[in-house]
C-alpha cells in the first residue's frame, strides 16, 4: 500500500504541467467551496445571536391567539401577566409585550404600524429601552433605524399616533421619537413603535396584560405550554432563518458545483488519458505478479492524490485568504429591511472544523469516485497484449 | 335658601329639557337617515396626494346587518363586490376570480385607499342606541340654521368616543359632523351638502370625508340615486351573488 502510494505521488509529479493543472482548478473548489459555505455558516450564527440579543432571549412565550403574520389576531392575543411568571419579570428574567395595531402620522401621511408596550427597566433585549423612561411632554417611544428611515423621521420629532382601545373605540395622542436604534433584526425595526408598557397597557385599556414574553435561557422551557400561553422555544423561532439558510445553501450549491464538475472532468480526462498511454505499464505491473484490483488500486490511488495535493495547495493560499476573508467580511449590498429577516450588511465567514473536513472528504471522495471509474477497464485488459503495447 | 333650591330646580329641569330636546332631535335624524333598507348608486372620489380618482358602485343593505356593493366603475375596479354579513365581510376579485372572507377587523380598513373604513360605510347603527346627546347651542351654516349637540358613547363598542353634529334645525338632517377620539383629538370631519327629499325624508346626498391627521383633500361621496323601502331579493345577500 505505502509502495502504490509512493508509486502514485512518483506518476503524478513525473505528469508535471498537467497534474499542476489538474491541482489548481481543484484547489481552486476547495477554498471556493470553504468560502461559500463559511459565509453561511456565519450568515446563520449571527442571525441567530441578533435574534437572540433583540427579540427572542433563549426562548418565548406567545398568547395562544398570537400570529406575527396576521395583525388582525392581534385584537384577541392577549391575556393577563400569569401568576408563575410574575416572580420571573420581576428577577429580569423575563419581559413581557403588549402588541397592539396602530397608525401614525408622520408628516401627514398615514403608516399602519404595531406599537409594542416594553419595560423601560428590562435588561434582557438590547433594545435601548432606557430611553423610554424619560419625561417629553408625550408618549415616549423609541424606533428602529429602517423605521425611521422610511418615515424620515428623527430624534426629538413629535407625531400623532392613533389607536383603538380594547373596546375599538379610537384614541390618539404624541408620541416623542427618544431614541433610533440601529439592529440588524428588522422583526423589531420595520413598522414598530416601542413605548413603555403601562402607557399602552392603559392606552388600550389592557390593565397588566401581554401578548409575548421573552425569557432569558432555557430554565423556563421545562414548564412548557402553560393555561393560555404557548411555549416557543428558542429553536422553533430560529427554524425558518435555518430553513431560509437551507434553500441559500442548496442554490449556492449549484455554482460551486460547476467548479468542482469542471475539475473533476479534467482529473477524468487525464486517468482516461493515462490508461491509454500506459498500456505497457500495467502489462508490466501484472507480469511483476500486480494483481488487476491493485494496478486498477494504484491509479485510482494516483487519481485521488490529485484532491491531496489540491487541499495542500489550496492550504498554501488559501488559509492566508480566508483568513483576510474572515477578517474584512463582504458586503452583499442589501439590507435587513429588504430581505425581512435577520442579515447584517457586512457578513462574516466562519469556518468550522467540520467544514473543513467535510469539504475536504466531499472532494476527495469525488475525485476518488472519478478516478476509479476509467480505471476499471484495466481489469478487462488482457496482459500480453498490454505488456505488447496492442491498443485494446 | 329658597333661592338656591329654586336656582338647581331650574337648572335641572333646564337639563332635562335639554337632554330630551337632544334626544329628540336625534330620534327625527335616525328617522331620515336610518331606514329599514336601501338601494342607492353613488360615486366616490378620493383626492390623494398623486391625485384623484372616482369610483362608482351600486350598493344594496337591509339594516346596519347586511350589505352589498358592486363597483361599476373605474375598469380595474369593475365587477369587485363586497357582502357584509353582520362584522364579517367577503369581497369577491373578478380578475382573481375568488372571493376572500375578510374576519371582522378588517372592517377597520380604509376602504380603496379613501378615508373612509369600511365600518364608517357599513356602520348604520342608530345614533340614539350609541350616544347620548346634548345640545350646546345653535349656528348658522352656509344660510341654515342649525343645532350644535354633543354625543358622547353611551356604549362601549363605538369607534368614536365623542361626536359633534350640527343639524339643520327644519329639515332634521346633520350639515357638519366631527369625529373625536377619547383624548378629545379631532380625528375625522364630514359635511354634508345637496339635501333633497325623497319619499317623504330630506336625505344628504354628498358626503366629503376628511381624516384630519391625513393630508390630502378627503373623500368625497355622492349618492347619484337613492331608495328606501324597496322589495330586495334576499338571494343579493348570499355568496353566491359574488360570483355572479
Amino acid at each position: 500500500m505505502k509502495l502504490a502510494f509512493k508509486l502514485a505521488f512518483k506518476n503524478l509529479i513525473g505528469a508535471g504541467l498537467r497534474t499542476w493543472l489538474n491541482v489548481i482548478v481543484l484547489s481552486f473548489s476547495f477554498v471556493i467551496i470553504i468560502a461559500a459555505k463559511g459565509i453561511l455558516v456565519g450568515w446563520d450564527r449571527q442571525a441567530k445571536n441578533d435574534m437572540a440579543d433583540w427579540e427572542i432571549g433563549g426562548g418565548q412565550y406567545w398568547h395562544r391567539n398570537y400570529d406575527p403574520y396576521d395583525a388582525f389576531s392581534l385584537s384577541d392575543a392577549h391575556a393577563p401577566v400569569p401568576p408563575e411568571f410574575k416572580e420571573e419579570i420581576a428577577n429580569g428574567n423575563m419581559v413581557p409585550v403588549l402588541i397592539t395595531q396602530g397608525t401614525i402620522y408622520p408628516g401627514g401621511r398615514m403608516q399602519p404600524v404595531l406599537i409594542k408596550g416594553i419595560h423601560p427597566k428590562q435588561n434582557l433585549l438590547k433594545l435601548p429601552t432606557q430611553n423610554l423612561d424619560t419625561t417629553v411632554g408625550a408618549i415616549p417611544a423609541i424606533i428602529g433605524a429602517n423605521m425611521a428611515r422610511a418615515n424620515k423621521l428623527q430624534t426629538g420629532d413629535y407625531l400623532t399616533i392613533r389607536w383603538r382601545d380594547a373596546n375599538g373605540t379610537f384614541d390618539a395622542a404624541e408620541i416623542c421619537i427618544t431614541q433610533i436604534f440601529t439592529t440588524n433584526v428588522p422583526t423589531v425595526d420595520l413598522a414598530q413603535v416601542w413605548i413603555p408598557i403601562e402607557n399602552l397597557q392603559s392606552m388600550a385599556m389592557l390593565p397588566n396584560e401581554a401578548t409575548v414574553f421573552t425569557f432569558r435561557d432555557g430554565n423556563l422551557i421545562r414548564r412548557g405550554d402553560t393555561g393560555e400561553w404557548k411555549l416557543m422555544t428558542f429553536e422553533t423561532l430560529v427554524s425558518e432563518v435555518e430553513e431560509m439558510i437551507k434553500t441559500k445553501s442548496a442554490g449556492q450549491a449549484i455554482f460551486y458545483s460547476i467548479l468542482l464538475i469542471l475539475a473533476l472532468l479534467a482529473i477524468f480526462d487525464t486517468q482516461v488519458l493515462s490508461i491509454f498511454r500506459r498500456q505497457k505499464e500495467i502489462g508490466t505491473y501484472v507480469a511483476l505478479g500486480y494483481t488487476r484490483g491493485q494496478v486498477v488500486g494504484l491509479f485510482t490511488i494516483e487519481g485521488a492524490m490529485n484532491a491531496i495535493l489540491a487541499a495542500v495547495v489550496g492550504a498554501i493560499y488559501g488559509i492566508p485568504f480566508l483568513m483576510w476573508f474572515a477578517k474584512k467580511g463582504i458586503s452583499l449590498g442589501v439590507s435587513s429591511a429588504e430581505y425581512g429577516f435577520a442579515i447584517a450588511e457586512t457578513m462574516y465567514p466562519v469556518y468550522s472544523g467540520s467544514l473543513i473536513v467535510g469539504t475536504t472528504i466531499l472532494v476527495l471522495m469525488a475525485t476518488t469516485i472519478v478516478s476509479y471509474w476509467p480505471s476499471r477497464k484495466i481489469a478487462k485488459m488482457n496482459p500480453t497484449e498490454a505488456l505488447r503495447g496492442k491498443i485494446q | 335658601m329658597k333661592r338656591i333650591v329654586y336656582s338647581l330646580l331650574a337648572i335641572i329641569s333646564f337639563l332635562d329639557l335639554n337632554a330630551q330636546n337632544a334626544d329628540e332631535i336625534l330620534k327625527k335624524v335616525d328617522q331620515n337617515m336610518s331606514s329599514e333598507n336601501r338601494v342607492f348608486e353613488s360615486t366616490m372620489t378620493i383626492n390623494g396626494k398623486r391625485g384623484s380618482r372616482t369610483i362608482t358602485s351600486k350598493s344594496y343593505s337591509i339594516g346596519d346587518k347586511k350589505a352589498f356593493t358592486e363597483y361599476l366603475s373605474p375598469a380595474r375596479e369593475q365587477g369587485t363586490k363586497m357582502l357584509k354579513l353582520e362584522n364579517q365581510l367577503w369581497i369577491y376579485s373578478p380578475s382573481t376570480d375568488r372571493t376572500i372572507q375578510i374576519s371582522g377587523h378588517m372592517l377597520r380598513q380604509s376602504v380603496m385607499g379613501s378615508d373612509l373604513s369600511y365600518e364608517d360605510m357599513m356602520d348604520d347603527r342608530k345614533l340614539t342606541d350609541l350616544y347620548s346627546a346634548t345640545v350646546n347651542g345653535s349656528e348658522n351654516i352656509d344660510g341654515r340654521n342649525t343645532w350644535v349637540l354633543e354625543l358622547n358613547a353611551k356604549v362601549t363598542d363605538v369607534a368614536y368616543a365623542k361626536r359633534k353634529i350640527w343639524i339643520d334645525n327644519e329639515r332634521y338632517v346633520p350639515l357638519r359632523e366631527e369625529l373625536f377620539a377619547k383624548s378629545g383629538q379631532l380625528l375625522k370631519q364630514s359635511a354634508m351638502g345637496n339635501i333633497i327629499k325623497i319619499d317623504g325624508r330630506w336625505f344628504p346626498t354628498s358626503i366629503v370625508y376628511k381624516d384630519m391627521l391625513k393630508q390630502g383633500d378627503g373623500t368625497e361621496f355622492k349618492i347619484t340615486s337613492i331608495k328606501f323601502n324597496q322589495v330586495i331579493p334576499e338571494y343579493i345577500f348570499t355568496k353566491a351573488a359574488l360570483k355572479k
